[in-house]
C-alpha cells in the first residue's frame, strides 16, 4: 500500500479533465474493452493435468470436471460426461482461483488525478454504513486485467476516517454488483487509531504527546461509539418484541453497526506496529469482538494475544519497505513465516486499488524466498483466505462440490513467467481477454 | 552542517557497512562452478569466474587462482550481471527544483546522501548501478548523475566517473503541474497545458543555440566581448554537441513523440524516453531514431497518463528493434527488478536473455557505461550478483552482490550481524536519553524518526509524497 497525495482541489482544469476522463471512459466502453465479457456456461472437463488442489494432495495426470457451475469431480478416475467439452491440461497446472483479501477494486480506477473515478473513502470520521459494494463498478477495466492473472476472488474494502465503512467480497464477474457479490457486507472495516505524523512533513513537526493525545481522543469516540451502539441494538430489540414502548429514532450509522459489535461479523482492524495490534487486542477482548488485522507489518511480535482471541491476519507487506532504518532489509518478507511458526492465521494480500492486485501471486511467491513454505506461500493466496473471509465451504481449493473457480496456467502459479491458459468463474469459461490485450493486438503490427 | 558533525556521518557509514573491512582487501576472487546467466553470450553451466583487481579476468571451467584469492563455491547458485537501474531518485535529499520550467543549472550531484539505507537493501536486491534522476515537476529538470551503490563508501566514490553526463526532461501531467494545487494569490506556473511544455523546450533550445553560437562567434573572432557564462543554457548547448544524454520522462506517446521530432529539429538523439508507457504505439519512430526506452513491466493505471499501458509494452518494443530497459523509480520497486524482467518472458514471449539484458546490459547501453557493466564478459568490471536459484523465479534471492570485485551485500553476513545489532539496539534503548520522560510509557518530547519518503519523481523539496511517477 502506498502513501497518496490525495489532491481533492476542484478549479476548472480538473473539471476539464474530469470531463474528458469521462468522454475517453465511455469511448472505450464503447468498444467493449472495460466491458466485464462473460464467459460461456456448459460442461468442461480438463484432463491430463497436473491438479494442484491446495486442500489435498497434488494429482498428477488428473481430471476436473465443471458442471452447473461448480466442480463436479476431481481425481484419476472421473468419468467426463458425454456433451462434456474436453480441455487437454497435458503440461499444464489446475489451481483454484486465487484470492486477494485486501483491495479497492471497482473502487478506484484512477486514483491520481481522476477524482471521478476515486470511491474509496467517504468524508466523516465514522461511515459504517458506507458500502464497498454500491461503489463498486462492475465494468472497471482492472477487473478483467487481474482475473485474467488467475485471481478470480477479491475482497474489496474503503479506507478513510476512523470507521471506514463495510468490505464486499466479489467474484471477478458478472454485469451487475449483485451478480459479483460473494458477501456484500463481509465486514466493518476500522483504522484502528494510532500514534502517526501523517502529514507531518507537510505540516511541521508535531510535539509527540500531542500525537499520542490525539490517538487517544480519536480512540474514545470510536469507544464511545461502540457504546452507543450497544445501546442502540438494546433498544431496537426491546421495542421488536414490545411495540408498547417508544420506537427508537432510526440511526443508520449505529444500526449498521449492530452485528459487528455483538460479535456476528468481523471487525477488520488495520494496523501495522506491534503497539497498535496490541492496542486492536486489548479493544477487542473488551467489546467481545471478531475481529481481523489487515497489515500486520509486525503481527508475529503479538502471536499470543491474536491466537487467544482467534484473529487473522491479512498480511499485505510483501511490497513495502522495512519502516525502520535498522529493521533487517527482509522483515517485511520475512514476516509471513514467522506467523507460520507462530501458528497465526494468515493471508497474504496485495492492499492494492485494483490496478496492480495482479502482483499478488507474486507478493505471496516473494516471501517462500525468505522462509515461507512454498505450500504455506500459495494457501496464502488460496485456501487460507478464503478461510479468514468465511467462504472456504465453496472457494479457495479444489474439492468436489465448491464452486468452480478454477485456473489452468502454463506452470506454478506464484511464478512470473507461468501463463494462464484457461479461467472458469462460477464454472463459467472466462475469455483471456482484457484492456490489455486489446491494446495489445491493436498495436502490436505497427513494427511490420 | 559543521565539520565535526560530517566527520561523525561518515565514521557511522564506516561502523554501519557490515563488510568493509574484512572483504575489501581481497583482489582476487573466484566464484567457482555457478550457472552464469552472462546477458551477452548465454548461459554457461558449471562454470567459473575469476575476478582481478575489479575485473572479470576470466570465465570457464575449472580456473586456478592464487593462493590468496577468496573461493566462493556457487554450486548450484546463479550469477548475473549487477542490476543497473535506469530511473531511480534513491540517496537524493532533494529531487524537485521545481520553482522554474527550466532548472537545468541544477543537478542531483550536489544531493547525494551515502548513507541512505536504501543503498544497502538495493544492493541486498542484487541492484549495484543507478540511474539518479532529478523529478519531473518541470519541464526541463536538472542534472543526472549514475552511481554504483559503494555503500560505506565516502560519496565522492559512487558516480561512475566515465559515465556520460545526463539531463532529467518532463512532460505530461507532471510538469504542468496536474496533481500540484495553486495557493490563492499565487500564479500558476507557466506551463498548464502539453502546449505549454513543448514550447518550453523548444524555447529552451532556441536560446541555448543562440547561446553556442555567441560563443562560437567569440571563438572565431567574430566578436570581441567574452560572453557571460549562462548555467542555464551550458548543459543544453552539451545536449546539442551531443555530450549530454537526454532523459525525458513522459507518458503519453504522442507527447513523446514531439519531443523526439523537438530533437530532430535540433540535431540531438534523446537517449532514453523514460516511463514512455505509451511508447508501444510510437515503436517504429523510436527505433528509427535509436533511441531508447525505459519502463515499467505492468504498473499501470495510478494515474490518467498511465491508463493505457499495457505489459506487452516490453515485447512490442523489443520486436521492433528498442533497446529497452526495465526500471523502478522507486526505492521499493527496486528490490523486485528481476521479478519484473521476468514477467516480460511471459507477456509476448521475450526470451529468457533478452529479458534479462532489460535489467542490465540495456540500461548499461543507455547510459553509455556498457563498455564497463551490464554483462558478464572478461575485461568488464566485476559487478555480479550470486543467486541462490534462478533470478527469474520468485523463490531466489541473491546470496552476495560485488560490485568491482568487492563484496557488498552478504546475506549470511547479514543474518550473521542481526544479533549484534539487536543488542546494540537494545542496549541504547535503555539509556537516559531514549527512557521515557514519565516512566508511564511515553516517550521522550520529541518527534519519532520517520523515513525519509519522498523517493518519487514529483516529491517536492519539502518532503510531498505521492505516486506521481
Amino acid at each position: 500500500m502506498r502513501l497518496r497525495n490525495w489532491d481533492l482541489g476542484f478549479g476548472i482544469l480538473r473539471v476539464l479533465a474530469v470531463v474528458s476522463l469521462l468522454s475517453v471512459l465511455s469511448l472505450a466502453q464503447a468498444d467493449g474493452s472495460q466491458q466485464n465479457v462473460l464467459g460461456r456456461a456448459g460442461t468442461f472437463a480438463i484432463i491430463n493435468a497436473r491438479i494442484v488442489t491446495v486442500s489435498g494432495e497434488v494429482i498428477e495426470n488428473g481430471t476436473v470436471l465443471i458442471q452447473d457451475g461448480k466442480i463436479a469431480g476431481v481425481g484419476t478416475g472421473v468419468q467426463v460426461p458425454k456433451g462434456a467439452e474436453t480441455i487437454d491440461g497435458k503440461g499444464l497446472s489446475v489451481y483454484p482461483g486465487m484470492i486477494d483479501a485486501a483491495t479497492h477494486m471497482g473502487l478506484s480506477e484512477v486514483p491520481l488525478g481522476g477524482a471521478s473515478t476515486v470511491d474509496v473513502a467517504e468524508v466523516g470520521d465514522q461511515n459504517a454504513n458506507a458500502k464497498a459494494i454500491l461503489g463498486i463498478n462492475p465494468n472497471s477495466s482492472h477487473i478483467n486485467v487481474t482475473r485474467v492473472a488467475g485471481i478470480t476472488t477479491v475482497l474489496s474494502f474503503p479506507t478513510g476516517g476512523t470507521i471506514a465503512g463495510q468490505a464486499a467480497v466479489i467474484n471477478l464477474w458478472g454485469s451487475t454488483q449483485d451478480q459479483m457479490s460473494v458477501d456484500p457486507t463481509f465486514g466493518l472495516v476500522i483504522n484502528f487509531p494510532r500514534v502517526a505524523a501523517f502529514g507531518g512533513f507537510r505540516f511541521g513537526r508535531v510535539d509527540f504527546n500531542e500525537l499520542v493525545r490525539r490517538r487517544d481522543q480519536r480512540l474514545e469516540e470510536l469507544k464511545k461509539t461502540f457504546r452507543d451502539a450497544e445501546a442502540y441494538a438494546r433498544i431496537s430489540d426491546a421495542y421488536k418484541a414490545d411495540k408498547t414502548l417508544p420506537a427508537p429514532v432510526t440511526d443508520v450509522r449505529l444500526e449498521a453497526l449492530t452485528p459487528y459489535i455483538r460479535g456476528q461479523k468481523p471487525v477488520i482492524f488495520t494496523a501495522e506496529r506491534e503497539r497498535d495490534i496490541l492496542a486492536v487486542i486489548k479493544f477487542v477482548e473488551e467489546y467481545k469482538l471478531k475481529a481481523i488485522i489487515v497489515g500486520g507489518q509486525e503481527a508475529w511480535k503479538a502471536a499470543a494475544g491474536l491466537k487467544k482471541n482467534n484473529i487473522a491476519v491479512i498480511y499485505t507487506n510483501s511490497f513495502n519497505l522495512p519502516v525502520q532504518d535498522d529493521d533487517a532489509y527482509d522483515s517485511l518478507w520475512e514476516a509471513p513465516s514467522k506467523m507460520a511458526k507462530a501458528g497465526i492465521k494468515f493471508a497474504i494480500s496485495t492492499g492494492e486499488d485494483g490496478g496492480n492486485v495482479r502482483d499478488l501471486p507474486y507478493q505471496a511467491g516473494m516471501t517462500a524466498g525468505y522462509g515461507l513454505s512454498k505450500d504455506d506461500a500459495l494457501k496464502a493466496v488460496t485456501l487460507y483466505p478464503a478461510e479468514i473471509l468465511g467462504i472456504a465451504d465453496k472457494y479457495g481449493s479444489i474439492e468436489t462440490g465448491k464452486m468452480a473457480n478454477i485456473v489452468v496456467a502454463t506452470g506454478d502459479i506464484l511464478e512470473p513467467r507461468t501463463d494462464v491458459k484457461y479461467l472458469f468463474i462460477n464454472g463459467r469459461m472466462i475469455p483471456l481477454t482484457s484492456r490489455h490485450t486489446e491494446l495489445f493486438e491493436r498495436f502490436k503490427d505497427r513494427v511490420k | 552542517m559543521n565539520r565535526a558533525l560530517i566527520i561523525f556521518l561518515m565514521l557511522a557509514v564506516t561502523v554501519m557497512s557490515p563488510l568493509s573491512a574484512a572483504t575489501q582487501s581481497a583482489r582476487e576472487t573466484l566464484i567457482r562452478n555457478a550457472t552464469i546467466l552472462t546477458a551477452a553470450n548465454g548461459t554457461l553451466e558449471n562454470s567459473d569466474i575469476l575476478i582481478q583487481n575489479g575485473k572479470i579476468a576470466k570465465i570457464g571451467k575449472n580456473l586456478k587462482a592464487g593462493a590468496n584469492a577468496v573461493v566462493v563455491d556457487a554450486t548450484g547458485k546463479f550469477v548475473t550481471p549487477g542490476i543497473i537501474d535506469c530511473h531511480s531518485h534513491s540517496m537524493l535529499d532533494a529531487i524537485n527544483e521545481g520553482s522554474l520550467s527550466v532548472t537545468s543549472m541544477t543537478g542531483v550531484r550536489d544531493a547525494l546522501n551515502p548513507k541512505d539505507i536504501t543503498i544497502y537493501r538495493a544492493l541486498a536486491s542484487g541492484v549495484t548501478a543507478a540511474n539518479l534522476l532529478h523529478g519531473s515537476a518541470n519541464s526541463i529538470g536538472g542534472k543526472n548523475v549514475v552511481v554504483k551503490f559503494k555503500w560505506g563508501h565516502p560519496v565522492e566514490d559512487y558516480p561512475i566517473q566515465d559515465a556520460p553526463a545526463g539531463i532529467k526532461f518532463a512532460l505530461g501531467e507532471n510538469p504542468k503541474r496536474t496533481h500540484g494545487t495553486v495557493q490563492a494569490g499565487q500564479t500558476p506556473r507557466y506551463p498548464r497545458t502539453r502546449m505549454g511544455v513543448m514550447e518550453t523546450i523548444r524555447d529552451a533550445f532556441l536560446r541555448a543555440r543562440d547561446y553556442k553560437r555567441s560563443w562560437d562567434d567569440f571563438k572565431a573572432g567574430k566578436t570581441k566581448i567574452e560572453p557571460r557564462r549562462d548555467l542555464e543554457l551550458e548543459p543544453l548547448v552539451e545536449v546539442i554537441e551531443g555530450k549530454r544524454l537526454v532523459h525525458a520522462h513522459g507518458y503519453r506517446s504522442d507527447e513523446h513523440l514531439n519531443l523526439l521530432k523537438i530533437a530532430d529539429e535540433f540535431g540531438f538523439r534523446v537517449a532514453t524516453l523514460q516511463h514512455g508507457l505509451e511508447a508501444y504505439k510510437i515503436a517504429p519512430e523510436i527505433a528509427k531514431r535509436g533511441t531508447g526506452v525505459s519502463i515499467f513491466t505492468d504498473y499501470w493505471s495510478y494515474k490518467f497518463e498511465a491508463y493505457d499501458t499495457i505489459p506487452y509494452n516490453a515485447y512490442i518494443l523489443w520486436k521492433a528493434g528498442v533497446v529497452v530497459s526495465i526500471n523502478s523509480d522507486d526505492d521499493e520497486r527496486m528490490r523486485r527488478l528481476n521479478i519484473d524482467a521476468a514477467k516480460v518472458m511471459r507477456y509476448g514471449g521475450v526470451p529468457e536473455q533478452d529479458a534479462l539484458r532489460m535489467i542490465t546490459l540495456n540500461p548499461a547501453k543507455q547510459l553509455g557505461i556498457d563498455k564497463r557493466t551490464g554483462s558478464i564478459e572478461v575485461g568488464k568490471d566485476a559487478d555480479l550478483v550470486i543467486w541462490n536459484g534462478h533470478p527469474f523465479s520468485v523463490y531466489s534471492r541473491p546470496e552476495m552482490t560485488f560490485i568491482e570485485g568487492d563484496v557488498y551485500f552478504d546475506r549470511a553476513k547479514d543474518i550473521a550481524q542481526r544479533t549484534v545489532l539487536e543488542k546494540e539496539r537494545q542496549e541504547l534503548e535503555k539509556l537516559d536519553v531514549n527512557k521515557p520522560a514519565n516512566g508511564g510509557g511515553t516517550t521522550p518530547n520529541r518527534v519519532p524518526s520517520e523515513r525519509r519518503i519522498s523517493d518519487r519523481d514529483d516529491a517536492d523539496q519539502e518532503g510531498l509524497t505521492g505516486d506521481n511517477k
